[in-house]
């Protein structure tokens, strides 16, 4: 029978929980790296016992752990991302240059071809990658020497690079989303780059439908349809059908269009979910009620899924990486809250129950489907 | 050997138990501890100091007998009690945050 593995990063260290396909009984294994911010863990898909850890800390800075045993035991590798060349400004928020500075990694994106790629999302805002497993970085500086980084302004949470998204049908194109710059594709694996914006309207930008500028959270494509991308902006649910080159809103009936997370479910290329959170600056579900709204027409109509979701006096937020789904059928999907609560569904959401639920602050969600 | 006390995250990440004894060769500054205890446990560059300019991470500390050095220049002379053994440089992460 097939098993399932969450990977769990918190404010304060990284939980590893494993089930079987019935995915009704949880082991919790953790805290590793207890203390520590541990913004993202993923498998690589070609080697599920290869995970990598994003590991930081505001004394200590950024290390990126490996392990080779589906996270039993864990091994620090390469923790210097030094940007290429000479690293330029961008905005800062009084509107002067500032130079580029490395913060931390959000985001790790282990390649789908091979298993010693593995791409790096970083504050401030770059992409960087490792052929070797993670013990050395390169940074892809086409993304930010494309012409608008020095326009490019940090968002409240910081100027991250915070969503990869590899084409599984086209190994050379790469799709990467910054706040708060916008899209982003490359069709030659990464070495140049161009802004993919156009639909997108954001009222909290001067221009609000500007090249670069936009606030994007998240954005989600279905394995049998990389051409179609689903994303939630700051505000606003789009979807494109032209790989970025222009978008559509699909926010429709759901009561806010502000979240962060979204996903595709496994195996319906058009049923979607998203997490609607209350802004602005709230950042908690309206009405303190929270719901997962799930999309079976690719967006536009949705429908609220609560049973076994707090529905009264629930207010924590859904981070923009705390979302993800399984490969099994009927498909499982899973979220982590600021509460320290991992939700799951094992029947694509009509149900939900708590498979952990007092962890510190989640960070990141992800599964592997294990034979 | 130059005695350093770890604090302990960084214990764990190097995967030591208490003090670290470090054989220093030349003169025993900042500068030649730091790169000493690197070169011993690669997994702490980039913790305490950068990994480029080599600065001081802003909440990384360095105390000896009872001083604190983290201001002084990084190749100053340490203290003869460290210089010698009696007294170990303290790696400190200030006392902060949530």
């Amino acid at each position: 029978m097939s098993r399932v593995r969450v990977l769990v990063g918190t404010r304060k260290g990284a939980f590893v929980l494993t089930s079987d396909g019935k995915r009704d009984t949880w082991d919790v294994d953790g805290p590793h790296f207890g203390g520590w911010e541990i913004y993202h863990l993923k498998g690589s898909p070609l080697n599920p016992d290869r995970l990598y850890a994003s590991q930081t800390s505001g004394w200590f800075g950024q290390v990126v752990q490996r392990s080779e045993d589906g996270g039993r035991t864990w091994e620090p590798v390469g923790n210097q991302f030094a940007y290429d060349g000479v690293p330029g400004t961008h905005q800062w928020y009084d509107g002067t240059p500032h130079p580029w500075e490395f913060k931390r990694v959000w985001h790790l994106e282990p390649s789908l071809a091979d298993p010693q790629t593995v791409y790096a999302g970083v504050e401030d805002a770059a992409l960087f990658r490792s052929a070797d497993g993670g013990q050395t970085w390169q940074e892809l500086s086409g993304l930010r020497g494309h012409g608008s980084g020095p326009h490019w302004q940090p968002g409240a949470g910081g100027m991250c690079l915070h969503t990869i998204v590899l084409d599984p049908k086209d190994p050379r194109r790469v799709f990467a989303a910054i706040s708060a710059a916008g899209a982003f594709r490359s069709d030659d694996g990464g070495t140049t780059w161009r802004p993919i914006n156009r639909g997108l309207k954001s009222e909290g930008i001067p221009d609000p439908d500007a090249e670069v500028g936009h606030c994007v959270h998240r954005i989600a494509m279905h394995a049998s349809r990389p051409q179609v991308l689903f994303m939630q902006k700051h505000w606003d649910v789009m979807r494109s059908d032209d790989a970025g080159e222009s978008w559509r809103e699909v926010s429709g009936n759901l009561p806010s269009d502000f979240g962060f997370v979204i996903d595709a479910h496994a195996h319906e290329p058009e049923t979607i979910y998203v997490i609607p959170i209350k802004s602005d600056s709230e950042h908690y579900p309206p009405e303190g009620k929270l719901r997962v709204y799930r999309s079976r027409t690719g967006g536009g109509e949705w429908e609220a899924l609560t049973k076994g979701l707090p529905q009264q006096d629930c207010y924590v937020n859904v981070l923009r990486d705390a979302m993800a789904v399984d490969a099994l059928d009927p498909c499982g999907v899973y979220f982590g809250t600021t509460g320290g609560q991992v939700y799951a569904s094992a029947d694509a959401g009509d149900r939900w129950s708590p498979i952990v639920r007092d962890l510190p602050a989640v960070l990141s969600v992800e599964v592997q489907t294990l034979p | 050997m130059i005695r350093v006390v770890l604090p302990v995250h960084l214990r764990r990440l190097a995967q030591v138990d208490g003090e670290v004894a470090l054989d220093v060769p030349g003169p025993v500054t900042q500068r030649a501890v730091l790169d000493a205890l690197e070169a011993r446990y690669p997994a702490l560059r980039g913790t305490i100091r950068d990994h480029v300019t080599q600065q001081r991470r802003p909440f990384i500390r360095f105390f000896a007998c009872e001083q604190d050095l983290s201001h002084d220049p990084p190749d100053a002379p340490l203290p003869d009690p460290v210089a010698t053994g009696r007294e170990p440089l303290l790696i400190v992460g200030a006392m902060a945050g949530g």
